[in-house]
C-alpha cells in the first residue's frame, strides 16, 4: 500500500515504458502479418502498406480496442481479491508485460510463430495464480478466451472457404468472370464495411463516450457501408484494363481493388484485438495508481492510453515491421488478389467480432485459419501443414514461458519495492 | 533468410508442386524438339553434326533426371495440394519417358549409324515433327495449371485445357496414321536393305510413335488431376 504512495510515479512510468516497448513489439512483428498477404498478392506496395496500417491500426486501436483492452486490464485477475493488496497487482501487470515482451523477443530471435496475445494471457495467468493465489484467475473467462483461440481460426477458415467458392461459382464461373467481378465486387466491399463499422459502433464508440442503441448502430453501420461501397464502386469503374491482358488477369485487377479495403479492415482488426495486449496492463496499473491505491473497475480505459499503444505499433511498424513486411510481400507469391481477398476478410471479421465479444485472439494465427480455408477449397498450389503444427507448439509452449517469467518478473518486482 | 526465421506466414506457403513439374515437362519438350535437327542431320549423314544434337538430347534427359529426382523428394506428405500427391507422381513418372524416348531413338541411331533410306526419309521427318508437336502441345496444356488454380478449375480456364487435350489426342491420332505410312513405305524398301539396319529404324519408328502416345497420357493424366 505504502509502495504505491512513495514510488507511484515510478511504478507508472516504469509500466508505460513496458507497455510502450510492448506495443512496439506488436508493431514489429504483428502488423507485417496482417498486411503481407495484401503485398504479397500485389494488391498494394509495402509503402501503400504501411500508410494503410498507421490510419487503421490507430483508429482500430483507438475506436475499438477498449473491449479487449477491459478483459486484459480485469476480465483475467479477479480485482475484487486484490482490493487490499492493489500493489502486488500492479507489480503483476508490470511483471506480465515485462515477461510477455522479453519473451516474445527470444521466439523471434529463434523464428517460433507466437503470438503476442498469448504471451500476455500467459503471462497474467502465471502471476495471478503463483504470484497471488489460484482463485485469483477468473478460469471460466480464461477457458472461454483459450477456446477462442481453437475458434477464431476455425471460423476464419470456414469464412474464408465459402467466400472462395463463392467467387468461384459466382464470378470465375461466369460466361463474362469480368463482368460479373465488376458487379460482385462491391457486395464484398459491402461486407467489410458493414462489419467493422457495426462492430466499432456497438462496442467501440462507448469508449469515446457515445452510446448508441442496437437499432440505431444497425442504421448507421448500413449507411457507413453503404458510403464505402460507393468509394469502392467508384474506383472500379475508373479501372482501365487493356483488351490485350486475359480476362483473368482483369478480374484480377479488380480483385486488387478489393484487397485495399480488406487490408484496411485487416489493419483495422488488428489495432481493436493486438493493442490490449500493450495497453491492458497500463490500463490496469495507471486504474489503481490514480486512484491512489484503489483497484477500480468501473472507470474505463483513459483514451490517453489507448493513443500510446497505436504510436508504440506505429513506431514498431516504421522502424522494424515494414522490413518483415517485405520478407512477407516477396515470399507470398503463391497468393492471387481473388484467393488473397477471402483470407483476409475472413480473418478480419472474426477478429473484429471477437474484438467486439472482448476476446483477446490471434491475428496471425486466425490469417493462417483464412489461408488454410482457401487451401481446402484449392485454392492455392501447395501448403505446409508442418506450420500448424508449429503453431500448436507454440501455444503449449508460449503459455508456461510467459507464465514463468512473469513470476520471476513479479516476485522481482516486488522484492525491489518493498525495501 | 533462414527457412526457420521466416515469419510463420512465409512458411505456411509450400513450395508449388506444378512449378518443377512444368519445368521437367519443358526440359523433355526440348529433348524432343532437339530429335528433329538431330534427324535431319541423321539423313544427311552429317555424323559431327547429329552428335552435337544427340548431346544436347542426352544433356535435356539428365537434366529431365535430375528434376524427377528433386520432385519426388520435395513433395512430402505434409504439403497441402489441390492435386493429390500420388497423381502428381503419376503425370510426372509419364511426363519422364518423353525425354527417355528421345535419347533412346538418339542413343540407338548414332550408335549404329543408321542410316534413313531416301524413300522413307520425307514421311519420317514429317511423322517426327507430328510427335514433337504433340509433346509442344502437352506442355502448353500443363502451363495452364496455375491459371487453373486461381479460377478454382471452373470456366474458361478449363474449356481451353481440354480442349488443348482434346487436340493432343487428334494428333496423336495424326501419328498413328503416318506411323501406318512410314512403315509401308519401308516394307515397300525393305528387301533391298540391310535387315539388321531396318529391324532397327522399325523399333524407331515406334519409340518416335511412343513420344506422342506420352505427350497425350500426359493430357489425359492432366485432365484426371483437374477432375478431382
Amino acid at each position: 500500500m505504502e509502495a504505491i504512495a512513495q514510488y507511484g510515479t515510478i511504478l507508472l512510468v516504469l509500466t508505460v515504458a513496458f507497455g510502450f516497448f510492448m506495443a512496439w513489439g506488436v508493431g514489429a512483428n504483428d502488423v507485417a502479418n496482417a498486411m503481407g498477404t495484401s503485398v504479397g498478392a500485389q494488391a498494394i506496395t509495402i509503402k501503400q502498406a504501411i500508410i494503410i496500417a498507421m490510419v487503421f491500426e490507430f483508429a482500430g486501436a483507438y475506436l475499438a480496442g477498449g473491449e479487449v483492452t477491459g478483459t486484459i486490464r480485469k476480465g483475467i485477475v479477479d480485482p475484487e481479491l486484490l482490493a487490499e493488496t492493489p500493489d502486488l497487482l500492479v507489480y503483476g501487470m508490470m511483471a506480465a508485460l515485462l515477461a510477455a515482451a522479453t519473451w516474445l523477443l527470444v521466439a523471434t530471435t529463434f523464428g517460433w510463430p507466437v503470438s503476442t496475445t498469448h504471451s500476455i494471457v500467459g503471462a497474467i495467468v502465471g502471476f495471478a495464480s503463483v504470484g497471488i493465489s489460484v482463485d485469483a484467475v477468473k478460469w471460466a473467462k480464461v477457458a472461454e478466451i483459450a477456446a477462442s483461440w481453437i475458434v477464431s481460426p476455425v471460423i476464419a477458415g470456414t469464412a474464408s472457404f465459402l467466400l472462395f467458392m463463392s467467387v468461384r461459382r459466382f464470378i470465375f464461373a461466369a460466361p463474362d468472370p469480368y463482368i460479373a467481378a465488376k458487379r460482385l465486387v462491391p457486395i464484398y466491399i459491402f461486407m467489410v464495411g458493414f462489419v467493422v463499422s457495426m462492430v466499432t459502433l456497438t462496442k467501440g464508440l462507448k469508449h469515446v463516450g457515445l452510446v448508441i442503441s442496437f437499432q440505431e448502430s444497425l442504421v448507421y453501420a448500413v449507411g457507413c457501408a453503404g458510403v464505402i461501397t460507393a468509394i469502392g464502386a467508384l474506383i472500379i469503374r475508373q479501372l482501365k484494363v487493356s483488351e490485350r491482358d486475359d480476362p483473368t488477369r482483369r478480374v484480377e485487377g479488380v480483385f486488387a481493388i478489393l484487397m485495399i479495403f480488406t487490408a484496411c479492415s485487416m489493419a483495422f482488426a488488428h489495432g481493436s484485438n493486438d493493442v490490449a495486449n500493450a495497453i491492458g496492463p497500463v490500463a490496469a496499473v495507471y486504474g489503481v495508481i490514480d486512484s491512489g491505491g484503489l483497484v477500480a473497475q468501473t472507470s474505463s480505459t483513459p483514451p490517453w492510453i489507448l493513443l500510446l499503444g497505436g504510436v508504440g505499433i506505429l513506431a514498431g511498424l516504421a522502424l522494424y515491421g515494414y522490413r518483415v513486411m517485405a520478407t512477407i510481400g516477396k515470399h507470398i507469391t503463391e497468393l492471387t488478389p481473388s484467393s488473397g481477398f477471402a483470407a483476409e476478410l475472413a480473418a478480419a471479421t472474426t477478429v473484429v467480432v471477437a474484438s467486439g465479444f472482448s476476446l483477446p485472439v490471434s491475428t496471425t494465427h486466425t490469417l493462417v485459419g483464412g489461408v488454410l480455408g482457401v487451401g481446402l477449397a484449392r485454392g492455392i498450389s501447395a501448403l505446409n501443414l508442418r506450420v500448424v503444427g508449429t503453431i500448436f507448439l507454440s501455444w503449449l509452449v508460449t503459455l508456461p514461458a510467459g507464465a514463468v517469467l512473469a513470476i520471476v518478473f513479479f516476485y522481482i518486482f516486488r522484492w525491489i519495492f518493498s525495501v | 533468410m533462414r527457412e526457420k526465421s521466416r515469419p510463420v506466414l512465409v512458411r505456411l506457403f509450400g513450395k508449388s508442386p506444378i512449378t518443377p513439374l512444368q519445368k521437367h515437362m519443358e526440359v523433355s519438350r526440348q529433348a524432343a524438339a532437339a530429335l528433329l535437327p538431330f534427324m535431319h542431320a541423321v539423313i544427311a549423314e552429317d555424323w559431327p553434326e547429329a552428335e552435337t544434337h544427340a548431346d544436347l538430347i542426352y544433356a535435356r534427359e539428365a537434366d529431365a533426371d535430375e528434376l524427377k529426382r528433386s520432385i519426388r523428394v520435395g513433395m512430402p506428405r505434409s504439403i497441402f495440394s489441390p492435386f493429390s500427391r500420388s497423381d502428381l507422381l503419376e503425370l510426372l513418372d509419364v511426363q519422364d519417358k518423353i525425354p527417355n524416348a528421345a535419347q533412346d531413338i538418339a542413343g540407338l541411331m548414332l550408335g549404329r549409324k543408321a542410316t534413313v533410306p531416301p524413300a522413307v526419309a520425307q514421311s519420317l521427318i514429317e511423322f517426327l515433327e507430328t510427335s514433337v508437336q504433340a509433346t509442344q502441345l502437352a506442355a502448353e496444356a500443363l502451363d495452364k495449371l496455375d491459371d487453373l488454380i486461381e479460377t478454382g478449375f471452373l470456366g474458361r480456364e478449363v474449356t481451353e485445357v481440354e480442349s488443348l487435350v482434346v487436340g493432343l489426342g487428334e494428333i496423336e491420332h495424326k501419328t498413328d496414321l503416318i506411323q501406318r505410312q512410314v512403315r509401308a513405305e519401308l516394307f515397300a524398301v525393305e528387301r533391298d536393305l540391310h535387315a539388321i539396319d531396318v529391324m532397327f529404324l522399325y523399333r524407331v519408328i515406334d519409340w518416335i510413335g511412343q513420344l506422342a502416345d506420352e505427350a497425350e497420357r500426359v493430357g489425359n493424366r492432366l485432365l484426371y488431376l483437374i477432375s478431382k
